[in-house]
């Protein structure tokens, strides 16, 4: 393998990604066998939360990166390649709200604006304004389905996979937003600096 | 007690201002020794003067009122304001006009992410000295202060900015999907950008375009529609001595976020830095803005970028 350092997401996306660099011919069984290590100096990898990864492969910490279109689209503003659709971890950004009558389209009627609680304030608050509503963006951290059955807000906006937490919690999709999938994305200067290799590994992705 | 400045601006004590002085210093001496002049021009301009010509896509200027109302603006590159200056103080002056600066510059920057509003830069600007034997000098005098502040390790990237504007003329794409795949390239969105042209049926050609980087051989395998643009970047390289082109990494993808470029555009990359420390490039229709249409090409070193890089390669970093 090159001198890569690649940043990989634990959590959702975790396992499909290292599956993708083991068939790289990365050797990832030391990542799988250890999940309270975090820098995998031999097989170039360190792991983090999905939402790190643009952090690192920004300033150079990493070279390349996997994470979510969600997180990208969140911290639009990092200045990374976006290199690949790796075509794994399908999710969908959904506007949802308690099931009957929709409570967000009656705040917005009576009210005047919605409140919406999401772990995505920038994605959310870019929505409404691109659909013409008023709303009030509750920032959260975790446990969305809780806000709009505790009165905290109306509506959420949430990435959803199955649809199940949603549905466990008596919550039902009003809109999709937007889909998200894994992503390859790549520090500005590695990508000039080490061109080589992340051409090399990208078309091996492409050829798999 | 602690009394707050306002966040992506800092204080700078003796330790630190020594070593800036020694870059900015070391720069400076290298910009004079080539012939470029000192100038200095005001931190606030009017808006309706300046504004609408330096769009940096991550936010802009910081603008404020005078007493009569007029809108300023705080200066957010020195390239502007040195083609107003040419514009209204060298109306009718020999050509070439050689011109160097070091000054802070003014950005918008979205909160809490450490970046600076208030950012030093150091450059020079050549007006008047068209095409290759313009940009050749340019970069000679960038790798010279490069070398002089001792930065070791850079590389220096190369493209055009009217490459990829070209290429997708030459494919026939839509003018308004051609803006769409150009604001892709400069947000660095390959995947928008090959689903866009895929929607055109020319993704290959684009995306082997936009990612093309490499040393001198790649400007021979690049398609037919390239040829102008490439002949220009060609014909720069043969001006450049033998260890200021070892250098060079051709970067057909290259797009720099000022909506002024028209020709050549450069950025530094050093192993020790994630971001890219320095960029210029060629603006042939700005200074017309200005009453005076002349080619023009130039470049700014972030120093306190140069600093970072300096202090990593000293520590070995990769």
């Amino acid at each position: 393998m090159s001198d890569l350092r690649i940043a990989v997401p634990r959590g959702a996306l975790f396992s499909d990604t290292l599956d993708l660099l083991a068939s790289l011919g990365i050797d990832t069984d030391e990542v799988r066998a250890n999940d309270r290590k975090l820098l995998f100096e031999d097989a170039g990898l360190i792991t983090m939360r999905p939402s790190d990864v643009p952090t690192y492969v920004a300033s150079g910490a990493a070279d390349l990166g996997i994470t979510g279109k969600d997180v990208l689209m969140e911290q639009s503003d990092r200045p990374v390649y976006e290199l690949l659709d790796l075509g794994y971890g399908r999710c969908t950004m959904v506007l949802a709200t308690i099931d009957g009558p929709d409570p967000a389209a009656e705040a917005l009627r009576r009210l005047g604006v919605m409140r919406v609680a999401t772990k995505y304030p920038r994605i959310s608050a870019q929505y409404f304004e691109d659909t013409g509503r008023q709303a009030e963006i509750v920032e959260v951290k975790g446990s969305v389905e809780l806000a709009p059955l505790t009165g905290l807000a109306e509506a959420i906006v949430d990435l959803t996979a199955t649809g199940t937490t949603l549905r466990e919690n008596g919550l039902v999709v009003r809109e999709e937003i937007a889909v998200a999938t894994a992503r390859l994305i790549a520090n500005p200067v590695a990508h000039k600096l080490r061109a080589a290799a992340i051409d090399d590994l990208v078309g091996r992705i492409r050829a798999r | 007690m602690n009394r707050p400045i306002p966040s992506g601006t800092r204080d700078v004590l003796p330790d630190e201002m020594r070593e800036l002085r020694a870059i900015t210093g070391a720069l400076h001496d290298v910009f004079i020794e080539r012939g470029y002049g000192e100038v200095y021009t005001p931190a606030i301009e009017y808006e309706a003067v300046v504004g609408g010509h330096a769009v940096d896509i991550v936010g802009g200027g910081y603008h404020l009122f005078d007493e009569h109302g007029n809108v300023l603006v705080l200066r957010t590159d020195m390239t502007v304001p040195i083609a107003r200056v040419v514009g209204s103080r060298y109306a009718h002056a020999e050509l070439p006009l050689r011109f160097c600066y070091a000054a802070h510059v003014y950005r918008v920057v979205r909160a809490q992410r450490g970046h600076p509003r208030e950012l030093l830069q150091a450059g020079i600007e050549l007006i008047g000295s068209p095409a290759a034997g313009g940009t050749a000098e340019v970069l000679t005098v960038l790798c010279a202060a490069l070398d002089a502040v001792g930065l070791q390790g850079y590389r220096i990237g190369l493209g055009d900015a009217a490459l990829i504007p070209g290429l997708l003329a030459a494919l026939e794409v839509p003018p308004d999907a051609a803006q769409r795949m150009l604001a892709e390239l400069v947000t660095r969105d390959f995947v928008g950008l090959e689903h866009e042209a895929a929607e055109h049926g020319v993704a290959d050609e684009v995306l082997a375009a936009a990612t093309t980087r490499g040393g001198p051989e790649v400007l021979d395998a690049a398609p037919g529609p390239l040829a102008d643009a490439l002949a220009g970047l060609r014909g720069v390289h043969e001006l450049l001595g033998p260890e200021l082109a070892s250098r060079v990494i051709f970067d057909l993808g290259l797009a720099r976020d000022l909506d002024y470029y028209t020709g050549a555009v450069f950025e530094v990359y050093d192993e020790a830095l994630g971001t890219p420390l320095a960029g210029g490039g060629r603006y042939d229709d700005l200074l017309g803005r200005f009453g005076r249409p002349l080619p023009a090409v130039g470049f700014a070193i972030n120093v306190d970028r140069l600093h970072v890089a300096l202090a990593g390669e000293e520590r070995g970093l990769r």
